[in-house]
């Protein structure tokens, strides 16, 4: 009876392997001090009121940018066990890894790095700055836009419950059946896989509604589209491929959950499913997914060589068109991710033909960039090294994809290491390279003060130079024969030497990872020395530098009103004022504690279908229905701030920043 | 853009509807992964029935019907909410509520008459898309019941304010979409498969 009230729990799913122990350890000693050390300091009342309830898209985004860089060290250590693993195991090594536990790690790297990391980057990076470069006091749903981050948080955790109590699965990134079906990977550690990201994949869906809404109904008065900031075009062609690709995400884990939990034969072997079926789901969600992440982070990269250069953004509506245009063909090139697949020559010169056309408004994007650059008066900070570091490294990344958009060639490199070296160049040099940049371009109006400079410097060469040794030597190995996902090989292939230069690399990388995390500290040490009284330290172009640094929670005291592009700059070369006419009264929404306990309640629902404890699922539905339910029809949601009230936050602030 | 739900524009135009069609949108791509995923395995039977054997089109037109009207209904508690009349909204809401359970009522009942005759989801990946796509679409109307009790109780003790009269709008749009969802069920799972 006790037995069967915890599902298939069992005590020996603690218990691994002495690797994974000290994984283990790590983590509960990590959360462990953190509680600790929150009680001791009496800071649960603050951190409750202040952040985690907290309706404030700016805090929110702080908040995803935490948890994803405490992700990102976790995929970045994962990574490293892959590299030594990889550099050792040829001959009669074995390295110091099981074959089983080195295909969790390589799920469990892929799977945070793009939904844990890239995803939580980027949702931050939008909340921090979108409703203030778009003239707004917040997004249009403040409730969702929390109740979000927690979907996105409990993805989180169950993905990291899984280290703790169970198995990730071990079926790589996507998890392709008939391997990730029932009969092949019985255990827990595909289901964790699959609750994770299900619920953090909701959390983008709804996230993405949001920002649509936020973008279409909440700009300031004036800005009509085309004088939207390139970065809010952005963020809108992502959002769109957000709501129209990550449904058929939810669709297909839902299909794959409904095998593993019902024994239904949507993609098994047996009784008439169809495998392929699913990887064409999954790529018809995948592909638009990887523009999901670029795109942002083209739009950071406008802003940013735009302002540092001291000219306006070179071809404006062509960057918008671009924009789009990528949005629209990023859904027709599914298919080559599956070449192979058998569907014939015409259909496969058809996605290879699209997948190169894709090339030309990417490329139209570079040249814009560099056309900006030229006879500008550029100044060389952080953000623009990591322009420089991009500009350089995506390139080769597009190169290299437009080679794979041949499908005979692709024949012959596919599921090759080049595949792999293809995709971390244009996700590292192109997606993380550019939320870097906009994060060390942001973090002044946030903090309130800017990133050592040096140190950031120092951070960008060693990412660099560690990036190119770790995937030239990748590069060379796949036109070798070498096939990713191997953890042993035959020395006389002689692939050895080059395998140990890319671990060299890795660990250059990490160098790099080492200067950020110095940078933050030291910068949060001489944060008097660094501040920004100016609310402008890089003398910007949009509106987010109109307003104090660090920006205040109701963002606009009075709101904007713009008539030009790049309004900012403008109203400071002598155009109209952008503040002008009298304070006026405006709401903001209470703090609610809402978001919180939809997460806690839908990771209950997420462990509770890993485990089959089908009362405990049912429970947690009931706790979110309820919530919902309640919270629905509460009537006093928002508190007025008033005209007087406005208007002194408003001189108070500007004098602390002065 | 709060001040501006309250006053001047109406709730129709308001930044939430708008947003709630956004949701409507993603949640019809939901429903094509498994209507793509359907028509895809509708013939995997596995030398099991296909859909000429089990399914009856006098009853689902029954279901249909039983749809339809709740749709027509929940139009009339919306005409009658608009016009701040509470007695009629709740009245029409309650007639949407009895025939949105009598629907999943039928259809529970041949998902149970199907699985007592031996064909359940296990049985071939035809079942299992059909008990998936139809599955789903009866958690929505479940989902929208739970909702539209949560609605009624709200406007009985209330009255129809204005963030009630947004929230019915927002259940009465669901709603409907929930219809359309059915007629391509009706037409593509049941009416294309007996043909």
């Amino acid at each position: 009876m006790f037995a069967s009230l915890l599902g298939r729990m069992e005590w020996h799913y603690f218990w691994h392997g002495w690797v994974q122990f000290g994984g283990q350890l790590a983590m509960v000693g990590g959360v462990l001090t953190l509680l600790a050390g929150m009680t001791y300091f009496k800071k649960w009342g603050w951190l409750w009121r202040e952040w985690l309830t907290t309706q404030d898209a700016k805090r929110i985004g702080v908040m995803y940018i935490i948890v994803a860089t405490v992700m990102l060290l976790r995929g970045f250590g994962d990574a490293i066990m892959l590299k030594l693993q990889q550099a050792l195991a040829s001959g009669h090594s074995d390295g110091f890894l099981q074959p089983d536990h080195f295909q969790q790690i390589f799920t469990a790297h892929g799977t945070i790095m793009i939904f844990f990391v890239a995803m939580g980057l980027m949702f931050g990076l939008i909340n921090l700055v979108l409703p203030l470069m778009l003239g707004s006091r917040d997004v249009a749903f403040p409730l969702l836009n929390s109740t979000s981050f927690y979907l996105y948080v409990a993805g989180v955790v169950l993905a990291n419950i899984s280290l703790l109590y169970g198995e990730f699965g071990a079926v790589g990134w996507l998890a392709y059946p008939p391997l990730s079906e029932l009969a092949y990977s019985p255990g827990p550690g595909v289901d964790y896989w699959l609750w994770s990201i299900q619920i953090a994949g909701v959390g983008s869906l709804l996230s993405g509604i949001n920002f649509i809404v936020t973008i279409l109904r909440l700009r300031a008065k004036g800005m009509t589209l085309m004088k939207m900031p390139v970065f809010a075009w952005s963020v809108l062609g992502s959002m769109i491929l957000v709501v129209f690709a990550f449904p058929i995400l939810t669709g297909t884990l839902f299909m794959l959950s409904l095998d593993r939990t019902l024994g239904m034969h949507y993609f098994t072997a047996d009784l008439g499913g169809n495998a392929m079926m699913y990887i064409n789901l999954i790529w018809a969600w995948g592909h638009p997914e990887v523009y999901i992440l670029i795109l942002p982070a083209f739009g950071m990269f406008s802003e940013i060589v735009a302002t540092m250069s001291r000219k306006r953004l070179f071809g404006y509506k062509t960057m918008v068109y671009a924009l789009m245009a990528i949005t629209v063909l990023s859904y027709l090139v599914w298919a080559h991710h599956f070449f192979t697949m058998g569907a014939g020559g015409n259909v496969n010169a058809f996605f290879g033909i699209m997948t190169m056309v894709i090339a030309i408004p990417t490329g139209v994007k570079v040249f814009n960039w560099l056309f900006t650059m030229y006879k500008g008066r550029i100044e060389f900070f952080t953000p623009m090294w990591w322009f420089m570091a991009f500009a350089t490294t995506f390139v080769i990344g597009g190169a290299t994809g437009v080679i794979l958009a041949v499908p005979a060639i692709d024949f012959q490199v596919h599921n090759s290491l080049f595949l792999v070296a293809h995709f971390h160049n244009t996700i590292i040099g192109g997606v993380v390279f550019g939320y870097f940049a906009g994060f060390a371009y942001w973090f002044p109006k946030i903090f309130g003060f800017r990133l050592h400079e040096r140190l950031g410097k120092a951070a960008v060469s060693c990412w660099v130079g560690g990036f190119l040794l770790t995937f030239i030597p990748i590069y060379i190995l796949g036109m070798m024969g070498a096939t990713r996902r191997l953890d042993h090989y035959d020395p006389s292939l002689g692939w050895q030497s080059l395998f140990i230069v890319s671990g060299v690399g890795t660990l250059l990388i990490g160098l790099g990872v080492v200067f950020q995390i110095a940078q933050l500290a030291y910068s949060v040490w001489k944060r008097h020395e660094l501040r920004d009284t100016s609310g402008d330290p890089w003398d910007g172009r949009t509106l987010e530098w109109s307003v104090p640094s660090p920006a205040p929670q109701y963002n606009f005291a009075r709101l904007p009103v713009v008539v030009a592009r790049d309004a900012w700059w403008e109203a400071k070369r002598g155009g109209k004022a952008i503040f002008s006419g009298a304070y006026s009264d405006f709401t903001l929404p209470k703090n609610s504690g809402v978001g919180v306990f939809i997460g806690a309640f839908v990771a209950m629902f997420g462990f509770a279908m890993i485990w089959h404890i089908w009362w405990l699922a049912v429970l947690a539905l009931v706790g979110v229905a309820t919530t919902l339910i309640r919270r629905t029809y509460e009537e006093e949601t928002e508190y007025v701030v008033t005209a007087d009230e406005a208007k002194r936050l408003d001189m108070k602030s500007q004098k602390a920043a002065a | 853009m709060k001040q501006v739900i309250k006053s001047t524009q109406s709730v129709e135009a308001s930044p939430a509807i708008f947003g709630f069609w956004l949701y409507l949108m993603t949640d019809c791509l939901v429903f094509a992964s498994l209507f793509a995923s359907f028509v895809v395995l509708r013939g995997q039977t596995a030398g099991g029935v296909g859909s000429k054997e089990i399914f009856s089109l006098p009853f689902v037109f029954l279901e249909t019907m039983v749809l339809l009207v709740s749709s027509l209904t929940s139009g009339m508690a919306l005409l009658a909410a608009q016009r701040q009349k509470r007695q009629h909204t709740l009245m029409w809401l309650t007639a949407t509520a009895l025939l949105g359970m009598l629907f999943l009522g039928l259809e529970l009942y041949e998902f149970s008459s199907l699985v007592q005759e031996g064909h359940s989801w296990t049985q071939s990946a035809f079942l299992s898309s059909y008990f998936g796509l139809v599955g789903t679409h009866g958690i929505h109307i479940a989902i929208g019941l739970i909702w539209l009790f949560a609605t009624m109780l709200f406007i009985y003790k209330r009255g129809l304010t204005h963030r009630l009269m947004q929230r019915l709008t927002m259940f009465i749009l669901f709603w409907h979409f929930l219809d359309i969802v059915w007629v391509c069920i009706f037409t593509i799972v049941y009416l294309i498969g007996v043909i």
